[in-house]
């Protein structure tokens, strides 16, 4: 599946000589670029990459890893797919370019479990690296070595979330850790490790090549650049979209061809649900983030029903380490059972509602803080239309 | 956080950012921070919940403990960092520059509430019928945080079947709230890992390998966890009912021997603060309760020395003397039955390293059913042995097959601590109100060589005090026989006696070095053991390993809580008592001589102790049976 509309920064001809360029001059110029371009993670939460980066470069450490999160599993997001098979050699240019900025010798693609299938292709370009001497020892004649390899994960929803990704890298128990000590400083076994966002590695080249000035002309003062959006649900022409950000929800819903929209689910199951008179609001990190999951329902859809969907993710989905997401989540999922049985008052819903709040500021990482979303949201954009329902 | 004298093997989950203290002051210095509106300085690094502790701010925890790596899972300790979008675990949060918290704000306690309502929602079980009643961390949380009712609900009916099938360990999942101290703690002061998370989310329980019954894993019965689960998840097989069922029988002699460790602790159960002996009020107590006879398992420490002791000399004069190449030194103290099933677990290899000496409590179970029953003519089918200990191991160890050499059941009931507190308080005594009664003949007062047995270290320091006067007819060169390199709580401890102006018999041993080794908790024995396999402790004699952090007095069937503090205290009241004993040394006890006058009459190691007083190991390696 190609991106459906024109791409901006993700058109072939951006990506010119980047990565030899940026290999060609030194580390902390490919930092400072990418710190002067205001590009931010494109997972999601939207930490400043030149930052992470800069954390890491002046890390003293004997040994320093590059990871790629690929463990692309939000509901209803599939743009890393697209990346991970059409833009494989970017992608790898993005981490060996990372490498080289922080002084890195290795790097891992932590592939989704369900990626399997690309694995041969990936090694594929892997090894094609390494006859065309971009990966393994002296790269560009440099006294630099990198390699990557890829590593599978099992199907576990929180492995997405970086900390817990390099507990599953290491072979335990994919769950996240303690925040303090970040992975920048303290990650894969112990040494500096940036972990980042298929997407917005893929973008390291196209700012090497381009220009930080280039970029950062796209988009919104706090949200430069473009995201790419997997766009599903009502819609007439699903897919992938890339769109700068500060783009209007509405606009977006037109460029697919929404009709009778009654809400969009944005950033998945763990993003917010924005009722029809919100769609004038923007996606951009200022005011509607996400990770690039889009959802849209019309007005057929049973907003309870897709609440009930999601709760049913969070709670089996949940890794089961803190008690906030571990018994918030089931306790969520319960009260919406309960609304479709008739049997929630409406105390009982105010006293969820203001569950979800306690669990969005005292889960220990970002999938209990966030799963309460979408019953935050729908319940108080559409509490009253199920309620009248199921009473 | 963690005490340093334990090796850890962290699950980098639950592990934060670690500054030790010195280095603290190398990176920054102190740190200005604000808490509830007033000013302090904290070195660099240290944790929000250790300062506010040292500035008298309470914060509630529970998956904290003192003696573990942080995991930082329950959440019950958020506090609010201002800037900060979400709380943050007090545990788990290093104050590395100048921050403003607050502890007791709207957001704080309605965040620790709602948690609290959680933990209960999901906690089977009624507080009345549960034996951690009033002794319980989600009991205390609930009522200090004002829970009267079930906001979120509660469990109806239990998820999970007992788990009854260990002498020692009882888990009831029902009641588990996934604080995973056990996981920690079996893993990280024990290096056993027998517990863990399985599943995901909601479906998350603490379970063992392949799901098994806890008898068909490898634990080591030790105990531990119980020490440190919060509630009623963990206890120990208690035998109590079948106790009090022999007491009532009158056919049945019941006869009931105390550890030191349990009368150094069971006060604690009595409200009183850790360290103060209560073995002759317990005495009182006993035959209050109905006991026939109460004897000092003291009385068999000594006997354990005569015996290991002996052992000890032997091997040193095969390997000496002899120039045997099959002898094994250094020789490992065989008392602790969680080290014992360490060792026949993970070092199989290994096992005669091990003194075949018996613990103290299944000697006296054997010379109870034997030399006992002959000198006061009781049936030794109708004697009931029953052993307080400080110990959930050692209900196993009295169920192994190898334990009844005395044609019976050498050891009826191992009770712990706890136990034995509950059973007198169900008599209505006030133990600590008691007079103070002594011990009952033949094997009357022990030696304080035995008593010390109770703390990491006694048990070298006893046979050390026996085993130096033997070969060279002096007391050990320590002032007040105090010898204090085998004190204290380092993990291990390794130090050295000279031998020298030896007795004519003992030449062999002239101008030697005997070295030792101590150490405690069964990671500390895994380090050692570890030494061991890579050859490095060849020159090395005895070592002595407790399988408990801390020692018996740290064991798994002690008053809960359990802390480092603690059980400094309990160690302090057990060397105080024997400091005050007139008999310190357990070769002058006139009662084990008599017993190897009259009984064992061809002395230590001979034919007859050897069959009632030593035993043989199994090698498990990962088979359990």
């Amino acid at each position: 599946m190609p991106i459906l509309n024109k791409p901006i920064i993700f058109d072939r001809n951006n990506f010119g000589n980047g990565f030899e360029k940026g290999i060609k001059g030194r580390p902390i110029d490919i930092v400072l670029e990418i710190r002067e371009s205001g590009l931010k993670g494109r997972g999601g939460a939207g930490f400043p990459t030149g930052t992470k980066w800069m954390l890491a470069a002046t890390a003293v450490s004997p040994k320093k890893y590059v990871i790629c999160n690929a463990d692309e599993g939000e509901p209803g997001t599939f743009k890393d797919r697209l990346l991970l098979t059409e833009y494989t050699d970017e992608l790898l240019q993005g981490m060996i370019l990372c490498g080289y900025a922080i002084g890195a010798k290795e790097g891992y693609i932590y592939l989704r479990g369900e990626y399997e299938y690309m694995l041969s292709h990936i090694n594929g370009v892997i090894n094609k690296f390494h006859e065309e001497g971009k990966l393994g020892k002296g790269i560009f004649g440099k006294n630099f070595d990198f390699d990557i390899s890829v590593r599978l994960g099992s199907g576990a929803y929180v492995c997405g979330e970086e900390s817990a990704l390099i507990e599953s890298l290491e072979g335990h128990r994919g769950e996240p850790r303690n925040r303090p000590p970040y992975p920048v400083n303290t990650g894969y076994m112990g040494y500096p490790t940036v972990v980042n966002n298929v997407e917005t590695l893929v973008s390291v080249p196209i700012i090497i090549n381009k220009g930080a000035e280039w970029f950062r002309n796209i988009g919104t003062e706090k949200s430069r650049g473009t995201k790419l959006l997997s766009i599903s649900g009502d819609v007439e022409r699903p897919g992938i979209y890339e769109v700068p950000f500060g783009t209007k929800i509405i606009d977006m819903l037109e460029m697919v061809r929404a009709k009778d929209t009654k809400a969009v689910q944005i950033g998945g199951a763990s993003g917010i649900c924005i009722p029809e008179e919100e769609l004038h609001r923007n996606l951009s990190f200022e005011d509607v983030p996400t990770g690039g999951s889009i959802i849209v329902f019309n007005k057929s859809r049973d907003m309870l029903k897709i609440l009930k969907n999601f709760m049913e993710f969070f709670t089996e989905e949940s890794c089961g380490q803190c008690t906030p997401c571990r018994v918030g989540n089931k306790k969520l999922l319960d009260g919406v059972n309960m609304i479709e049985q008739g049997k929630c008052s409406v105390k009982y819903l105010r006293e969820l509602i203001d569950l979800g709040r306690t669990m969005q500021v005292s889960s220990k990482c970002g999938l209990g803080q966030s799963s309460p979303n979408p019953f935050i949201t729908i319940m108080t954009h559409f509490g009253d239309e199920i309620l009248a329902e199921h009473y | 956080m963690t005490d340093s004298s334990f090796s850890t093997r962290i699950p980098t989950a639950q592990q934060s950012i670690k500054i030790d203290k010195g280095s603290a002051h190398e990176i920054g210095g102190l740190v200005d921070i604000e808490i509830n509106g007033k000013q302090f300085q904290v070195p660099f690094g240290t944790y929000i919940l250790d300062a506010c502790k040292q500035f008298d701010f309470h914060i509630p925890t529970l998956c904290y403990h003192d003696d573990l790596c942080i995991a930082g899972v329950c959440r019950v300790c958020v506090v609010e960092v201002e800037g900060m979008r979400t709380l943050q675990s007090a545990c788990t949060y290093p104050i590395t520059n100048s921050i403003k918290i607050k502890t007791t704000s709207e957001k704080v306690r309605k965040s620790r509430r709602h948690i609290i309502d959680l933990l209960l929602s999901d906690h089977y079980g009624e507080c009345y019928s549960c034996v951690r009643n009033n002794n319980c961390e989600l009991q205390s949380l609930a009522k200090e945080h004002g829970v009267d009712f079930y906001r979120f609900g509660h469990v109806q009916n239990p998820h999970y079947e007992v788990d009854n099938s260990s002498y020692s360990v009882v888990r009831d999942m029902n009641k588990c709230v996934l604080c995973r101290r056990c996981v920690r703690t079996c893993i990280d002061l024990q290096e056993v890992g027998c517990l863990e998370a399985l599943n995901r989310g909601y479906e998350t329980k603490i379970t063992t390998f392949m799901d098994k019954p806890l008898a068909e894993v490898i634990c080591i019965n030790c105990g531990q966890c119980i020490n440190r689960c919060p509630t009623g998840a963990l206890r120990a097989n208690d035998p109590s009912d079948a106790i009090w069922d022999a007491i009532d029988n009158p056919k049945k002699h019941v006869v009931i021997q105390t550890a030191p460790s349990p009368r150094a602790a069971i006060g604690e159960e009595f409200g009183l603060a850790p360290g103060r002996s209560l073995t002759r009020e317990l005495n009182t107590a006993l035959r209050m309760i109905g006991f026939d006879r109460v004897f000092d398992t003291n009385f068999t420490a000594d006997l354990t020395i005569m015996e290991e002791g002996t052992e000890l000399l032997l091997r040193l004069k095969s390997a000496l003397v002899d120039k045997d190449p099959n002898v094994k030194l250094p020789q490992f103290t065989s008392c602790s039955p969680g080290w014992v099933k360490f060792i026949e677990h993970f070092y199989p290899d290994y096992l005669d390293y091990l003194s075949t000496a018996k613990s103290p409590q299944q000697m006296f179970g054997a010379v109870l059913k034997t030399f006992y029953a002959q000198e006061t003519g009781v049936d030794p089918a109708d004697i009931v042995t029953v052993a307080v200990m400080p110990c959930s191991a050692k209900k196993f160890e009295c169920n192994r097959p190898e334990m009844n050499d005395s044609g019976f059941k050498d050891v009826d009931y191992g009770l712990t601590t706890r136990e034995l507190a509950q059973m007198i308080k169900e008599a209505g005594i006030n133990l600590p109100d008691l007079p103070k009664t002594g011990f009952d003949e033949p094997f009357g007062e022990a030696s304080g060589a035995g008593l010390i047995f109770g703390a990491t270290g006694g048990v070298m320091e006893a046979a050390l005090r026996t085993a130096y006067e033997l070969v060279t007819g002096r007391e050990v060169p320590f002032e007040n026989l105090n010898i204090t390199p085998c004190r204290g709580m380092d993990g291990v401890k390794e130090a050295s006696i000279k031998l020298e102006n030896v007795k004519p018999e003992w030449s062999f041993l002239e101008g030697i070095d005997l070295k030792f080794m101590i150490a405690h908790g069964t990671a500390n024995a895994k380090i050692v053991m570890d030494r061991l396999v890579a050859g490095e402790l060849n020159d090395v004699h005895f070592i002595e390993i407790m399988g408990c952090p801390g020692g018996c007095i740290g064991g798994g069937g002690q008053p809960i809580p359990t802390s480092s503090e603690i059980r400094a205290a309990r160690a302090k009241a057990i060397y105080d008592e024997d400091a005050g004993l007139p008999l310190r040394k357990s070769h002058e006890n006139q009662h084990v001589n008599y017993l190897y006058q009259k009984f064992l009459t061809e002395g230590p190691c001979s034919h007859l102790s050897h069959k009632l007083l030593h035993t043989h190991y199994t090698k498990r390696g990962s088979y359990i049976a």
